[in-house]
């Protein structure tokens, strides 16, 4: 487990890519490829962040110790995927003039906090490595790195606001009571700690 | 007016068309000048079928003479245009209602036509299907989402219809209703609008040459996604103005408010006609994705009217489009 695990769970973290990529020049992404992709991608991100955020209830909750040691992967592939998700708005969508994406992102609300949400995982990203704890100290690492929480909060608004003109919330409240009991999870222990 | 020259060039017909679609095009003109149009206007449709899923009842229509109505654009694939619908009633997904709009049962059908007539009626589907001579009209259509698709479709004027109601003084305006039965369309579970889905006309769009009453894509009935039995198909407004599967057609005096309308007043004006220069709140209409282009084809302009400002710009002279969207 310990020597497999990680390459395992770095694999496995790749596959949606792996299959995105295959489709994308087999032509099995539907009528719209650039439609798919860039929901796709989207999707896998909220994946990646609600897996992430749940790594330290379960471990907690379960004992599960080892966990821990997967976490750090698994929010790189958040930010990884949502890298991928800006790319394909970017260059589907914008065509990559930069221009004018600077002009759409303060123009459609979704649009800003979709962006919002993965310019708060970058500082994240860039200091996630050993040295970087040592650097900053582990209180402010960790204090920056609750930044997390308010990219789940623009997600969840990038996602709702995204869907808002359908009234079709099905799949954004899905998300939400997942990251709100994995949010809420640590409130309540945060509260339960001080009394 | 003011006519603006299109920023989006137009290719010649003949880079566009597929080879083989053109060469037919020659040999339909041969027939015709063999005067053997009548009889050999059904196999010349049939040679077509290599575009065709070939699973529904062919219906095919003489190529329409009415200006505008054959796009040089090339047709989207059989496939695209019957697997990415937007038809709220089988739910919001784009394959949603490929997959579940077998449960429409399209006979017996009924249109009820009344309101400011002086003959209004119940029609049945097949009587609609005899009204007047089918054909085919190869028409953009763009979604105001940002995607576009050139359709081939199969059916007539509307104001062939409207011209048989004979409306009075009063009517203004056409309203269209499509079916809401919760028993054939499980979309209809979801509040994505109030249901039945309603939309209308100025009374002189309605009778514009182009607003087509559609029965059929490809020279063949319409696939219950698309719309069956019988449909709206509005070119020069964004997609959600073509209601689907009509059973109402309503003649009136008042201006109507629009399922859209009534939904998201500030995103979906009345005309919702399509222009590149008024932007839908949340994203720019300056330019359209084609679907079939693939991953890596460019976006393509957006025209104004969805190039059918020739046809239909007077029906909006003076009127202020950024106001009136």
């Amino acid at each position: 487990m310990a020597r497999w695990g990680k390459p395992a769970v770095f694999a496995a973290s790749l596959l949606p890519f792996a299959w995105l990529l295959w489709a994308s020049f087999n032509n099995a992404l539907g009528a719209n490829p650039a439609e798919y992709l860039t929901r796709s991608t989207g999707d896998w991100t909220l994946r990646f962040l609600c897996l992430t955020l749940a790594v330290t209830p379960v471990r907690v909750i379960g004992g599960l110790n080892w966990l821990l040691r997967y976490r750090r992967m698994l929010g790189l592939f958040t930010f990884f995927y949502g890298v991928l998700h800006l790319l394909c708005y970017a260059g589907f969508d914008m065509g990559f003039d930069l221009g004018e994406i600077v002009r759409d992102i303060p123009k459609r609300p979704f649009v800003l906090a979709g962006f919002t949400g993965l310019a708060l995982m970058v500082p994240l990203a860039a200091t996630s490595f050993n040295a970087a704890i040592r650097w900053l100290g582990a209180k402010r690492w960790q204090a920056l790195h609750r930044l997390v929480y308010v990219v789940a909060v623009a997600a969840l608004l990038h996602f709702f606001w995204m869907r808002g003109a359908k009234n079709n919330f099905a799949e954004p409240v899905v998300y939400l009571a997942i990251l709100g009991s994995l949010l809420g999870y640590r409130v309540w222990r945060r509260i339960k700690v001080k009394s | 007016m003011l006519i603006r020259k299109s920023r989006f060039p137009v290719p010649p017909a003949s880079e566009i068309t597929p080879q083989a679609v053109y060469e037919q095009r020659r040999e339909f003109l041969k027939l015709m000048a063999a005067g053997a149009a009548g009889a050999s206007l059904a196999g010349w449709a049939g040679r077509r079928a290599h575009a065709q899923s070939g699973k529904l009842a062919k219906l095919t229509g003489a190529r329409s003479a009415v200006p505008g109505a054959i796009a040089a654009d090339k047709p989207t694939s059989y496939k695209d245009i019957t697997t990415y619908n937007n038809f709220y009633e089988f739910g919001t997904d784009k394959e949603d209602p490929a997959e579940r709009a077998h449960t429409l049962r399209t006979r017996p059908w009924t249109v009820a036509v009344e309101g400011e007539v002086r003959n209004p009626k119940r029609y049945d589907v097949e009587e609609l299907l005899k009204l007047a001579p089918m054909e085919e009209r190869i028409y953009r259509m763009r979604c105001v989402e940002g995607w576009s698709m050139v359709i081939p479709w199969v059916g007539y004027s509307l104001s062939e219809l409207i011209r048989r109601l004979e409306p009075t003084g009063n009517a203004k305006f056409v309203e269209f209703t499509t079916l809401a039965d919760p028993k054939q369309m499980p979309g209809l579970r979801s509040p994505v609008l109030s249901w039945p889905y309603f939309e209308a006309l100025r009374l002189d769009e309605a009778n514009h040459p182009l607003t087509l009453l559609a029965f059929g894509l490809y020279g063949e009935v319409l696939p219950n996604q698309n719309g069956a039995p019988l449909r709206l198909v509005v070119p020069w407004k964004y997609g959600f103005k073509s209601a689907k599967s009509l059973v109402k057609i309503r003649f009136t005096d008042k201006q109507p408010k629009t399922s859209w309308e009534h939904s998201a007043p500030h995103e979906y004006g009345f005309y919702s006609n399509v222009n590149p220069q008024v932007d839908h709140p949340r994203w720019s209409q300056a330019t359209e994705r084609r679907i079939g282009g693939g991953l890596f084809e460019a976006k393509i302009r957006t025209q104004m009217f969805n190039g059918y400002e020739k046809q239909v710009g007077q029906l909006y002279a003076g009127l202020d489009l950024k106001k009136f969207y």
